[in-house]
């Protein structure tokens, strides 16, 4: 699956509580989810994303609290890919357990906001359009890829199920 | 080759005789749990995947402390939504008003989490049952939805980080303190998908709760989970409480570590974290010195609102008045410790002290309710996350700390150390 999008880039460490603050959790509408999406770390963040952008980050992107609403969020935003040097151990779950993908690639710093970026989901190769640098992330793990191809968990679980 | 008591829990859970790190292995969950901010999204989840029966109903726990008493009409609406899908799916361990507290608190003190339990829960904290010798690791919603439906959950093997605790403990080290530490010395992500393990004579000198606080942060390294296997300190405080059979694990001698920390307990002082970050932590002495004011203060959480956290601010709170225009915020983990403090002499200290009581809830914690921080405002706070704009305003700060510097600190207006207040 080749996923082709402008980059939005943030620093190390991006909690959860950036992503999308505590105030907000009084819902788990994902629209209105998207319309505080890292708003902590950026206020316009969520006027100026647009569908189909990428957002890359640094260490440990998505550390703190376990709520699915950060991945939620970036996914409502339009967002349909992250893009990190690491990630925290319960967003990388949650984020593919609704079906938003995450490559982790060493060299996410070098890529800078506003640069088009060309990702190839299968070979974990990412393309900088805007200056020409190629890169290979991680591969997607056998078994996270299973349940982005069933859709989501909740789709794994049902195929899963009737399989019994 | 040896074991780690984590791993033994999972390849007990999975069935097997032996894993190893790295392994992805499906297990069985002794308890899938939610609050009332997570279990929406896995109810809807549950919902649209057409699942109209639980694996099991009695083991599931769905806890509704971090916006209630309700804060306002969209709490409400989540917490009916909570309530409703407990009576429809007859969810034991549901929690009503009255008789909730902090989840984290709540099910070691019920009982409803006992050593060598594999837990799963919708709540990153939940990696604070490892203070009674659980497996317990923080999962997200969908998760939950599908170990709630299906009483298991898939899990990959972490390799385990051990950290050695030796020597004596100053006066007012605290659990608190060595966690603090640790994450100050192996970062945010020092632990990521791994486990921590805490052994060692010093080990012996933290009481049960203070273990719970210890593992309750074992995120906060990004760690999968954290465990102390128990010893007779666990045992006596868990028989009190345990109402079902229960398994204790410990480590082989023989078993493999990714890595091994040490820590000296003799050479280790009281911390504070500052913002905004739990790994930016620096000696109570050294913040003292810098004579930082605040304008809040925080002690209760699943990190410190146990009965013995309260009982040392209470220590430093007597007889003495919070230092004028600074807010004291406590807020007893359940109510049971509520009731304790009460009946202790402890609530009438507090207000003699010119400090607020509120019910048991996650509150201030997260920014929800009940101390919600202005712009510009700073907090001592003995929670486990100082992140920007966790307590409020993205540009409020919160450093984080044990409750004898933070009570400490309501009384003198500014962050110190408890040996340096006045009479
Ligand atoms: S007290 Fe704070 S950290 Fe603990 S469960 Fe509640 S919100 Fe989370």
């Amino acid at each position: 699956m080749n996923i082709k999008g402008k980059a939005w880039t943030f620093g190390d460490n991006i909690d959860t509580d950036v992503i999308i603050p505590a105030r907000y959790l009084n819902t788990s509408d994902p629209a209105e989810l998207a319309r505080h999406v890292m708003e902590d770390a950026d206020p316009e963040f969520p006027n100026k994303v647009q569908q189909g952008d990428i957002i890359v980050g640094g260490r440990n992107f998505g550390c703190g609290s376990s709520r699915e609403h950060a991945p939620i969020a970036i996914k409502a935003a339009g967002v349909p890919l992250v893009i990190a040097r690491s990630f925290a151990r319960i967003f990388y779950r949650n984020a593919f357990n609704i079906g938003l993908p995450l490559l982790e690639l060493d060299e996410a710093v070098e890529i800078k906001t506003g640069d088009e970026l060309e990702v190839d989901l299968d070979t974990g190769v990412v393309r900088n359009l805007s200056t020409g640098k190629e890169y290979s992330a991680k591969p997607i793990p056998q078994f996270m890829r299973e349940i982005l191809e069933a859709g989501g968990l909740m789709n794994y679980m049902k195929k899963r199920m009737q399989g019994r | 080759m040896g074991m780690t008591a984590s791993e033994k829990i999972i390849a007990d859970h999975a069935g097997r005789d032996s894993v190893s790190p790295g392994e992805i292995v499906q297990v069985k969950v002794d308890l899938a749990l939610a609050n009332d901010i997570t279990a929406p999204i896995a109810i809807e989840n549950l919902k649209k995947a057409g699942v109209e029966k639980l694996a099991d109903p009695e083991k599931v726990a769905l806890v509704p402390d971090h916006f209630t008493p309700n804060k306002d009409i969209k709490a409400a609406t989540q917490a009916l939504m909570v309530r409703r899908f407990a009576h429809d799916m007859h969810v034991k361990w549901y929690f009503e008003i009255g008789e909730v507290g902090v989840e984290h608190a709540l099910l070691p003190e019920k009982g409803v989490v006992l050593p060598g339990d594999l837990v799963l829960g919708a709540d990153s904290h939940t990696c604070t049952y490892g203070g009674i010798g659980a497996f317990s690791t923080g999962v997200g919603s969908t998760d939950i939805a599908y170990a709630m439906a299906t009483g298991e959950t898939w899990l990959k093997v972490p390799p385990t980080i051990r950290v050695d605790v030796n020597g004596r403990k100053l006066q007012w080290f605290y659990g608190k303190d060595l966690i603090l530490h640790l994450i100050g010395r192996i970062g945010t992500d020092g632990a990521t998908y791994m486990s921590l393990e805490f052994t060692g004579d010093g080990m012996a000198a933290f009481s049960v709760e203070e273990r719970l606080t210890i593992c309750n942060m074992g995120v906060e390294a990004g760690a999968k989970n954290a465990i102390v296997p128990p010893d007779d300190v666990t045992l006596e405080w868990v028989n009190k409480r345990a109402q079902r059979d229960y398994k204790v694990y410990s480590s082989d001698s023989d078993a493999a570590y990714h890595s091994v920390v040490e820590l000296n307990l003799s050479e280790l002082e009281p911390c504070v974290a500052r913002p905004y970050s739990p790994g930016n932590v620096s000696p109570v002495s050294e913040v003292e010195s810098e004579k930082i004011a605040v304008d809040q203060v925080f002690i209760g959480s699943c990190t410190n609102g146990w009965f013995s956290d309260l009982k040392i601010a209470a220590e430093i709170l007597k007889d003495r008045k919070v230092c004028k225009g600074v807010r004291l915020i406590i807020i007893p983990a359940t109510p049971e410790i509520w009731r304790r403090c009460l009946k202790e002499g402890l609530m009438e200290i507090f207000v003699e002290a010119g400090a607020v009581i509120g019910p048991p809830t996650c509150g201030p914690c997260l920014g929800g309710h009940m101390g919600v921080l202005a712009e510009g405002e700073v907090a001592i706070s003995t929670s486990n996350r100082n992140f920007v704009g966790r307590m409020g305003h993205p540009k409020s700060q919160v450093y984080l700390a044990n409750p004898a510097v933070a009570a400490a600190s309501a009384v003198a207006g500014y962050i110190i150390h408890p040996d340096n207040i006045r009479a």
